[in-house]
């Protein structure tokens, strides 16, 4: 462990070998194409699916009301986080009403996919279209819209969790800050789009469903839970997938429907997403209007967080839509610590794509809101945004310690990891630069942003899960077993899609059986071949599934030794394990090797009476904690005034995610997550009209940033083990996303202060940064002289901003 | 990508091009590059009966210096003119600019031809070619005819080709040793259409600017020329050129959309203006 790997599954990947949902082709396969409204409230006046019937190659056509027999429980949400929180009935296909642009009115199955879409222009149907409620304020007024016409609100739950005087606190501050913050709708973009394929198992009953899922093990209990099949009549496998970001992990209706449509017609039946369907259809991430308040003392100690939240849920409930922001909710203390805290969360229904887990999942809201306004009460306090968040960190520990939100964080050291970024950054420098471009008034200014975060991985202890309103079962599984000819097989219950683990477990496994990687061949993603896993999210594989496969491997070396003692007939306490090999104390030519031991357990005739034979060990993991990797960032912008144009040109991440496996898949998280937090603070926002249409339906709308919009990023790590695990290790996937929208946001408002702007949204497009730099010169907009940037009304705006 | 059916020709020559045009009538559609087209196909905006891939057309796929302008095949890649010596040589900016549209992949389809064809006032290519004074050399059945690129891009995405021509050569001019250019794109990503473009291209005289021309992208229903501006640098010293720009967006009428509003285009118009008039100054 701790080496870097090269990434076994890359081979693969880059040669074209990869087995993709869509790459699977049954014999008598059929496919499903879906005719989604285009509309994003509507009532159905009129459907008639029966020319798409008549259409050469089409074998059958369905309304909601022709399958609402096979999917009894709909599309189940697996959340409840209130008593009272509602969960409007979702059937795969609806039925009367559509609640979003890309709902699913009908399913045309076909002999290949053209026919199938050519058929849906067949399909009569006609709308009558309603009111639409889009915005989350307007969703709660009195009278609003209603998303669902039998609930007498658009409200889905009221959360609320406090701890300490937080009135008092607020009362008796020096300073209080409030600020609102807007979490802009994200749209995930995993490169392979979602795709199932359904089938009857020919061997021996039951059915097989391939999809393009985070979650098998997750899919096979929702299958049935929504189509009344039984569970162990369901298997699951998730072939090679192509990332998921958290999009896949949810169970979605078209999956349910190929799964019944195969049951009904007795044939394979695959569905393919085409990428305006994913931008419709599949979750979107964020979402959240965020008023964030602090109190303070005139020296800069916090005193009390107050964060009142309403979360979009869209139109419907998808597996975990209303944990998501609960489940992030602590984090809104951030890595500070003091004496009260609150937060209200409402979630929201409106007429839009259903929102769930995005990669970070409720920590990057948080993340960003207390490091914003920890950034505003340096500025009201003229002070340095370092020396604010010095005077709140925790003193390091190793210890779980309890924090005002009422976690116990695992163990950190803020202090390490500031002093890291401000060294690598060479802070002084860059506010030396900063200061003679403003004295220069130079038109491009410098920017010096700041995030030192906290996240929570790990999921988790079953009983935590429990509390957040999503049952339990946060364990992870492994089984370990050593073959005949000495080589190693892992099943994991993890369920990889893009992260590494067939090396990162291969790494784990090969150190503690003191065999090489490559003996060590890693399974997963099929609940046939792992039996018991709880998928791969949040996080959680390493530092719960990776701790299993150690683990397992632990119970391997024990029973192996036991074997090794009864081969070299020695006192099984006498008998030492390293390098692959059991010796006895003090005569280190008497050895067997595992190799050897494990042939020896396989054939069974040379072992101690009494024990089954075999290397063969399962390990169910249930953390005792989450994991809490922190990390501080340090992004360093350079904003064009005069057309609000922003370039970061360098990027400083200093992570601490515990001890690290493979130093290359762990930058490669990193590098992948800083993409997608910058993405959020510069580039992408799915924006819909006031008639509820997608307008960023494509990618051309949609700003994702490529290569050349991205920094190159000099990353570095502390190392503080979590004492949740026996690695030590804590989970890397989400801390860029996490880590970077507060970082670039912080820096430009940074570098334009001295014009007076304190605040920007996301994402910072030059049209938005362009505006704000108007507005804080309180000049309207398209009356700037040109020639430069900052000139004489600098420091009237330097007064204007200090409020 | 699931459009609509359609049958596939390949066109040997421009004549037969133009042949398969006249047999198929208004459901046809010609295919070169593929970067607007396909678009469309695969979102079912557009559900031509029939594609002519003029793409394989021997001899189109040329830049030969004629004279006093370089005559460019309406095949030929931006790659291509990316890296061609004599673009390089005679007329930097139609290279330059070529690399900024899309990214190498769509420069490695995408053509000069159908780039003009298209009409795009986000294009880059038709402003630059219209601050170029270039010429677009069409076919049609009753032989050819060469267009000047004011009286070619006629209103958003419509150009005074007819519907049996083909668009098979462009000419610009060689710019003279003093002629310094500048093509400043404003996107928010890269590889974006330019929410804002300006192309200069200005004659240096004893220090002083003899005459500039400044094409605009993205700042009207075609490609345009900012004449207000050109007008103010007509023999001004480089120290008017801050002035001059700010006229850039008169006379113009840019779009406002989610990207950008009218009035931030405008404003980009006079900054990217003053900026690019500075560059090719310097160049």
């Amino acid at each position: 462990m701790g080496g870097g790997l090269a990434r076994k599954e890359d081979p693969n990947l880059v040669t074209g070998k990869a087995n993709w949902t869509d790459n699977i082709k049954l014999p008598g396969m059929l496919h499903m194409s879906l005719l989604r409204s285009p509309f994003a409230h509507a009532k159905i006046t009129n459907l008639d699916v029966s020319a798409a019937l008549d259409q050469p190659g089409v074998v059958a056509a369905y309304t909601g009301a022709d399958l609402a027999d096979e999917w009894p429980g709909g599309v189940p949400c697996a959340a409840t986080v209130t008593e009272d929180q509602k969960t409007p009935f979702q059937g795969p296909i609806v039925q009367d009403e559509v609640n979003y642009m890309g709902d699913v009115v009908a399913a045309v199955v076909a002999t290949d996919r053209y026919t199938a879409q050519d058929a849906l222009e067949a399909i009569e149907v006609d709308y009558e279209p309603l009111d639409v409620v889009m915005e989350m304020e307007a969703a709660l007024e009195d009278g609003a819209t209603l998303v669902h016409e039998d609930m007498e609100d658009n409200l889905c739950f009221d959360w609320k969790a406090e701890a300490g005087d937080v009135e008092g606190a607020f009362e008796q501050a020096d300073v209080v800050i409030k600020e609102r913050y807007i979490q802009q709708r994200l749209i995930p973009n995993a490169i392979e789009p979602r795709a199932t394929v359904a089938t009857q198992d020919p061997g021996h009953g039951g059915y097989v469903v391939y999809s393009a899922t985070q979650v098998p093990h997750l899919a096979k209990i929702v299958l049935s839970l929504s189509t009344g099949i039984p569970e162990n009549q369901i298997r699951v496998v998730a072939p090679d997938v192509g990332g998921g970001f958290g999009s896949k992990l949810n169970v979605y209706r078209e999956e349910i429907m190929a799964l019944v449509i195969a049951k009904k017609l007795g044939t394979p039946v695959k569905w393919v997403e085409d990428r305006s369907e994913n931008y419709q259809a599949t979750i979107q991430g964020r979402g959240q209007l965020q008023d964030m308040e602090v109190a303070a003392t005139n020296e800069g100690r916090i005193l009390a967080v107050r964060a009142t939240l309403l979360d979009d849920m869209g139109a419907y409930l998808q597996l975990l839509t209303p944990v998501i922001s609960v489940s992030g909710a602590a984090m809104f203390a951030g890595v500070y610590t003091f004496d009260a805290f609150s937060c209200q969360i409402k979630g929201v229904f409106t007429n839009k794509t259903p929102t769930d887990a995005y990669r970070g999942a409720g920590r990057p809201e948080a993340a960003y809101a207390i490091e914003r306004i920890v950034d505003s009460l340096a500025r009201r306090l003229d002070m340095d945004p370092i020396e604010v968040r010095r005077k709140n960190f925790y003193e390091p520990f190793d210890e779980p310690t309890a924090t005002p939100a009422g976690l116990e964080y695992d163990s950190m050291n803020m202090q390490a990891a500031v002093d890291r970024a401000l060294e690598l950054s060479d802070y002084e420098g860059l506010r030396e630069e900063q200061q003679r471009r403003r004295e220069n008034n130079d038109p491009v200014q410098l920017g010096i942003g700041f995030s030192t975060y906290t996240e929570i991985c790990g999921l988790g202890p079953s009983q935590a899960l429990a509390g957040l309103g999503i049952g339990g079962a946060g364990w992870e599984a492994a089984n370990v077993r050593m073959l005949l000819t000495g080589k190693v097989e892992v099943a994991t219950g993890t369920s990889p899609h893009g992260q590494g683990h067939e090396t990162s477990w291969s790494q784990i496994a090969a150190d503690a059986l003191g065999v090489t990687p490559d003996d060590v061949e890693v399974l997963h993603g099929d609940t046939a071949v792992s039996p018991m896993g709880r998928d791969t999210y949040g996080s959680r594989s390493l530092a719960v599934g990776g701790i299993a496969v150690h683990l397992a491997c632990e119970k391997v070396v024990d029973k192996a030794k036991k074997i090794a003692a009864h081969m070299l007939e020695a006192s099984e306490d006498d008998i030492e394990f390293e390098g692959g090999k059991f010796s006895v104390a003090g005569s280190p030519d008497q050895s067997v090797a595992i190799q050897d031991v494990s042939a020896t357990a396989f054939l069974g005739a040379n072992i101690p009476e009494g024990m089954e034979p075999g290397l063969n060990e399962n390990m169910v993991f249930d953390p005792p904690n989450f994991t809490f990797p922190f990390g501080a960032h340090v992004c360093v912008t350079e904003t064009d005034t005069e057309t609000g144009k922003v370039r970061i040109r360098d990027y400083f991440a200093v992570d601490d995610c515990g001890p690290v496996i493979n130093p290359v898949i762990v930058d490669g998280q990193l590098h992948g997550g800083l993409a997608q937090g910058i993405a959020q603070a510069l580039y992408e926002e799915a924006i819909y009209d006031e008639d509820g249409t997608l307008v960023t339906g494509s990618m051309v709308d949609y700003m994702i940033p490529g290569a050349p919009e991205l920094p190159n990023y000099t990353l570095d790590r502390t190392v503080t083990p979590s004492p949740s695990n026996p690695l030590g290790v804590k989970g890397v996937g989400e801390a860029g996303t996490i880590g970077a929208p507060p970082a670039v946001i912080n820096s430009i408002i940074d570098g334009l202060s001295p014009l007076g702007v304190t605040h920007i949204d996301m994402p910072a497009l030059p049209m938005r940064v362009w505006e704000a730099i108007q507005q804080a010169r309180g000049e309207s907009a398209g009356e700037w002289t040109s020639g430069g940037g900052i000139q004489a009304e600098s420091a009237d705006a330097t007064q204007g901003g200090d409020e | 990508m699931q459009p609509v059916s359609f049958d596939y020709e390949v066109a040997e020559s421009v004549d037969h091009a133009i042949d398969l045009l006249k047999e198929n009538g208004e459901d046809a559609k010609v295919l070169a590059g593929g970067h607007s087209l396909i678009p469309l196909l695969r979102l079912r905006l557009a559900a031509p009966t029939v594609l002519v891939d003029v793409g394989r057309i021997d001899g189109l796929n040329y830049v030969r210096d004629d004279g006093d302008q370089l005559a460019i095949g309406a095949l030929t890649h931006h790659r291509q003119l990316l890296h061609n010596e004599l673009v390089q040589e005679h007329c930097g900016i139609l290279g330059y600019t070529a690399g900024l549209l899309g990214d190498p992949s769509v420069q490695h389809r995408g053509t000069i031809g159908g780039a003009v064809s298209h009409g795009d006032p986000s294009g880059d290519m038709p402003s630059v070619i219209r601050a170029l004074e270039g010429e677009i050399v069409v076919q049609g059945p009753d032989g050819g005819r060469t267009i000047s690129a004011e009286d070619f891009f006629l209103d958003y995405l419509y150009t005074a080709l007819d519907p049996l021509e083909i668009v098979t050569e462009v000419r610009v001019p060689k710019l003279s040793s003093d002629t310094g250019w500048s093509y400043k794109k404003f996107s928010r990503r890269s590889q974006d259409w330019a929410i804002v473009g300006v192309a200069a291209v200005v004659e240096k005289s004893n220090g002083n600017i003899g005459s500039a021309r400044i094409g605009l992208t993205s700042m009207g229903s075609t490609p345009i020329r900012a004449t207000a501006v050109e007008e103010a640098l007509s023999g001004a010293s480089p120290d008017d050129v801050a002035e001059a720009a700010k006229s850039a967006d008169e006379g113009t009428s840019p779009a406002s959309d989610d990207a950008a509003s009218e009035e931030f285009r405008r404003h980009l118009a006079r900054v990217w203006t003053r900026r690019a008039v500075e560059e090719a100054l310097g160049r």
